[in-house]
């Protein structure tokens, strides 16, 4: 194809964007929208496997078996929603396995904050409420993306996910109405995912490294400032219910924004844990390298029995 | 050349890009070529879509309703997989 061809091509798929019209599988589309696309999506499937975990750490120590059957469910739709994401960025051409080796080797991210630990079972309700929120805000923007298999991911997952931000809500109201020991342990757990969940709507627009473009192909539909501000507003009277202190000394109401004023995240630790650096980092992979390899003699298995069927079939 | 010897192909048609592919009925054609030529003659005379689907019937494994009760069972024993299965404060309750 010469350049001139390509030039019409791109020219007809920005007009397509535009247009607000989704983005199909088999469409043309410019290659660096397709790499993109299959960074964005596949480091989005990640982070919900890889979320399985710090949340898993607490289902064999639930304080009560509704808790227990609870968080059972969340983790398990965790699950279900890594498979939408990848089986979304397989119509893109890359491989489930292509997928997984770049996540093991460290080549792929996932969302920085799975890599804190979760030390109470404050932890959990905190994270539903918190992570899971962060993470609703960014997927509700997420429903109008311009490639159709990731906005219909979307919606999916944002109607499952309705349950997960709620479960966590009322563990913190239970703790926060409980003891004075039981009061504490929420408020540390607010203190320790609150700055984490604003992190997870990625660096200021100025310091974005895929903003601008994503914008433009209308990937992502609100920048992360503007989806972290969001989210503080939506958070802010949620604590007040609670009746716990604020995280942050500097969260106070603008009347003149509109917004609540919050102060600045610690940028060196947001890109330190990025870097491989946080405290579960390497526990996270190793983890999930482990399950993989566990998982070895089942996918043998069914191998196994599937070639047995056809040779009796073609007998 | 009669009917019964060809082979049933279900469609499905995408109504507008952003949408999924939806069933819309079935139709007998030779290969997967003339399925896709017949669908469009067939189910797509008022342009009801910018896509089509042809898959051969026999290729779709269906679960039976028959079986629905074991199928699915124990998925309706979890109403905590449903968000209003959780009470919270009125000043709340819109997350």
């Amino acid at each position: 194809m010469n350049t001139e061809d390509t030039a019409d091509l791109e020219q007809a798929f920005q007009i397509r964007i535009d247009k607000e019209e989704k983005i199909e599988p088999k469409d043309w589309m410019p290659g660096e929208y397709r790499r993109n696309l299959i960074r964005q999506i596949s480091q989005h499937a990640h982070s919900e496997v890889i979320g399985m975990q710090p949340e898993g750490n607490w289902l064999t120590r639930a304080p009560t078996l509704r808790r227990k059957a609870v968080l059972l469910a969340k983790v398990q739709d965790e699950g279900g929603h890594g498979l939408y994401l990848y089986s979304s960025a397989e119509t893109l051409g890359v491989s489930r396995a292509e997928m997984i080796e770049a996540l093991q080797s460290g080549k792929a991210k996932y969302a920085s904050i799975f890599n804190y630990p979760t030390l109470s079972w404050a932890d959990i309700g905190a994270i539903g409420w918190l992570v899971d929120g962060a993470a609703i805000v960014n997927q509700i923007s997420l429903q109008r993306t311009s490639y159709g298999p990731y906005a219909r991911a979307m919606v999916r997952i944002c109607k499952e996910e309705s349950f997960h931000q709620r479960q966590g809500y009322e563990i913190m109201l239970s703790l926060s109405r409980g003891n004075q020991a039981q009061r504490e342990m929420a408020q540390d757990a607010l203190n320790r995912w609150w700055w984490p969940s604003l992190m997870m709507f990625g660096p200021h627009d100025a310091d974005s490294a895929h903003s601008a473009k994503s914008m433009r192909w209308k990937i992502k539909r609100e920048t992360n400032d503007d989806l972290r501000q969001k989210f503080v507003d939506q958070s802010v009277p949620q604590i007040d219910v609670l009746k716990l202190e604020y995280p942050d000394p500097e969260l106070k109401w603008n009347e003149n924004r509109g917004h609540y004023d919050f102060g600045e995240l610690d940028w060196d630790e947001f890109y330190a844990v990025i870097k491989g650096d946080g405290h579960c980092n390497r526990e996270r992979i190793q983890h999930h390298v482990k399950a993989h390899e566990e998982g070895e003699w089942v996918r043998d298995a069914l191998k196994a029995y599937d070639a047995k069927k056809k040779a009796r079939h073609a007998a | 050349m009669s009917t019964e010897k060809l082979e049933l192909f279900e469609v499905f048609i995408r109504s507008k890009r952003g949408l999924d592919h939806r069933h819309v009925g079935s139709l007998h054609a030779e290969d997967h070529q003339q399925a896709l030529e017949y669908a469009r003659d067939c189910y797509t005379r008022r342009s009801e879509g910018v896509s089509l689907w042809v898959v051969k019937s026999a290729d779709i494994v269906a679960s039976q309703e028959d079986d629905a009760e074991s199928f699915y069972d124990p998925m309706d024993d979890k109403p905590y997989r449903h968000a209003t299965y959780y009470q919270l404060p009125k000043e709340v309750d819109n997350m």
